[in-house]
């Protein structure tokens, strides 16, 4: 199967947007995030990132796959698990990490933290602490999105399927044909319990068929089986035929959140996943495309040191000062 | 000039918002082809077009969210939560979403949207068809709530919450739509302020909705047993202005809040509070008239007896301050 992708991969890369360099550059992204939720991990063990936070490192095909099928003023909705989705459509990796760490140049100030990041001028209209929150806030920017020719997207979680949002938008987005996408990273957990103990039916995929949407399940871990599926929704979307639900089948390689090792998870599985780890996927397509060794490896470098200098300007960053920041309750 | 109606009021300002924005849109469960279930809204989707009032499914989260979503992208939706009480479902929406973006976005925007709905018991409508969401909101910053008593008010109200940038959650007591008042002076009425709806020196009634209206007539009561009550009516229960109500009851030294509400968890426990911390050295009496602690109950005798009518209000006035009714 993974011959018969390539293949099509081979054939793929004379259209615009399918060239080995610009795959090169996703790859570059995935890896920007996979660097990203590390400097994370570490910085939270040092004290230095509060409260919770949840890594999405082993799901980066999936942000970094939509994302390359947008433009850039089309909207996207992200979750508490946002990080990849923020970078991913074009957050700033300084202006994200000082957020983390609550510091006065964070994208938000220092005021939203890890879970509710904001990003306007990326189209990011925001990633919601609350499970399915994502999936209502792309459908109504798709309201508007309809009127100015833009796409919205809404990542969400398996465990955001079972949510009123979820059904409630869905249909409501059939209903009045929004150019919207709905893409579900599937990481067959909801928080600490398995997605198949909660979820009837299966898989999520099938749920848009009751709304007569179109729907397909994509290996998350792809980012070239990603991109394409949203690539065929996005032009969907943009062509006034309506909304998609893509299922994203992906693993995270972390745990739930901070308080969370995932012992609940067996070791066979963990292993499964970690064998298809999508980061290592892209890189042994890319070769197979052609690229060499060093191609990637000075990629790599540059995506390591981006990362580097992000993280060391966060951390010169001052925090806010609440007599400076007061803040105000509305718009004047 | 003649009167305006209440639900006639409405139906202007929302039209006249549609017409003069073109970023205004208004959607909700059957507004549109039948226009409205309390005829608030007839002909604004024949005028307007589908593009800008819509009839949704009955998903009160996915409206308030779709209402969200639009309005942090640009366009400035009105939505109608039919009744009040249905107000617990899009709460997450409204609450997580709406009412912090503007602060938790570090000021990158904020969300310009109205939330109207029918409130309030006396309709004989049961105790999920007669709730007042007000105090629900009242304590979450980043939403203003607004609470006008009569048309003119609900129509410069109603304009200056569309106009407004901020979620605003718009409240239209089913016992105003039908009455009738005088014709607004003003486009607009600034949200955030209190208004003396009758001036008087004995004792400050504040109330907001209904409560206003009855608060009057009780007023006009108590005239004839030589009590002279000012009537306070706060139109917005947030932003809240406590500045007036302190005013009157400086010159008053009595303060009586009328809420149709129970008493603890309600703005009228809220505003005494600010009235006490703020101005204890000008009173000499307050207390608050509320609901029983009971849902609303459908029965007509037992409806009657759970709201705090204008009778009640004078009745209390009149045991607080020694007065015996007058003979009729």
């Amino acid at each position: 199967m993974a011959g018969t992708q390539t293949e099509r991969a081979h054939e793929r890369q004379d259209r615009p947007g399918e060239s080995p360099a610009e795959y090169l550059d996703r790859y570059g992204r995935m890896r920007l995030i996979r660097r990203f939720e590390q400097e994370i991990h570490r910085l939270f063990l040092k004290g230095e990132v509060h409260g919770t936070t949840h890594l999405s490192a082993g799901q980066e095909a999936v942000p970094v796959g939509v994302c390359s099928a947008l433009e850039p003023d089309d909207y996207v909705a992200g979750t508490y698990r946002g990080h990849g989705h923020a970078l991913a459509k074009g957050t700033h990796p300084e202006a994200l990490a000082a957020e983390m760490l609550g510091r006065a140049t964070g994208v938000c100030g220092g005021r939203a933290g890890s879970m509710n990041v904001i990003d306007l001028e990326h189209g990011l209209v925001g990633c919601f602490g609350i499970v399915g929150g994502s999936i209502a806030a792309a459908t109504g920017a798709a309201i508007s999105a309809q009127r100015q020719g833009r796409v919205a997207v809404a990542f969400f979680g398996d465990g955001a399927s079972n949510q009123g949002y979820f059904h409630e938008c869905l249909n409501w987005a059939q209903v009045f044909d929004l150019p919207v996408v709905y893409v579900c990273e599937n990481n067959f957990y909801g928080e600490f319990t398995p997605m198949a103990s909660v979820t009837a039916g299966g898989e999520i995929g099938i749920r848009a068929a009751s709304f007569g949407m179109q729907s397909q399940v994509v290996d998350g871990n792809d980012l070239w089986a990603v991109r394409e599926a949203a690539l065929e929704a996005v032009a969907r979307a943009r062509g006034g035929e309506g909304p998609t639900l893509l299922e994203c089948q992906t693993y995270r390689h972390y745990g739930h959140s901070k308080s969370d090792p995932g012992k609940y998870r067996p070791p066979d599985e963990v292993e499964r996943w970690l064998a298809r780890d999508p980061l290592d996927l892209a890189r042994a397509r890319l070769l197979d495309l052609g690229l060499s060794g060093d191609d990637l490896a000075a990629k790599e470098a540059e995506i390591d040191a981006e990362m580097e200098r992000a993280v060391e300007g966060a951390l010169a960053a001052a925090y806010p000062d609440p007599a400076e920041d007061a803040g105000t309750e509305y718009k004047e | 000039m003649s009167e305006l109606e209440f639900r006639k009021a409405i139906r202007d300002a929302l039209d006249e918002e549609i017409e003069r924005d073109s970023s205004v849109v208004f959607f909700g469960e059957d507004v549109a082809a039948a226009g409205g279930v309390f005829m608030t809204t007839p002909g604004l989707h024949e005028k307007h077009g589908s593009g800008r009032v819509f009839d949704t499914p009955i998903s009160e989260l996915a409206m308030a969210g779709a209402a969200f979503g639009a309005a942090v992208t640009g366009l400035r939706p009105v939505i109608e939560i039919m009744f009040g009480d249905f107000m617990a479902l899009p709460m997450d929406s409204l609450v997580n979403q709406s009412a912090k973006f503007w602060y938790v976005s570090n000021e990158q925007a904020s969300v310009p949207l109205v939330v109207r709905s029918a409130v309030g018991a006396g309709g004989r409508f049961g105790a999920m068809h007669s709730q007042i969401h007000g105090s629900w909101f009242q304590g979450i910053p980043g939403i203003k709530v607004v609470a006008p008593s009569n048309p003119a008010d609900a129509k410069g109200l109603l304009k200056s919450a569309i106009r407004d940038d901020n979620p605003v959650i718009f409240l239209e007591h089913k016992r105003l739509y039908s009455v009738k008042g005088p014709q607004p002076t003003e486009e607009t009425v600034p949200l955030g302020t209190a208004a003396v709806a009758r001036e008087g020196t004995d004792i400050s009634i504040v109330s907001a909705l209904r409560g206003v209206r009855d608060a009057l007539e009780a007023a006009e009561q108590l005239a004839a047993n030589g009590i002279d009550a000012e009537v306070v009516d706060l139109r917005s229960l947030r932003p809240l202005d406590h500045e007036t109500v302190l005013e009157s009851v400086a010159k008053t030294n009595r303060v009586m809040l009328v809420e149709e509400g129970t008493r603890v968890g309600g703005w009228a426990a809220n505003l005494l509070g600010i009235v006490a911390a703020e101005g204890l050295h000008d009173l000499d009496d307050a207390w608050i008239v509320a609901t029983k602690d009971t849902p609303a109950p459908y029965s007509p005798t037992l409806e009657d007896a759970w709201l705090p009518g204008s009778a009640e209000i004078a009745r209390a006035v009149r045991e607080r301050l020694g007065v015996a009714a007058a003979s009729s």
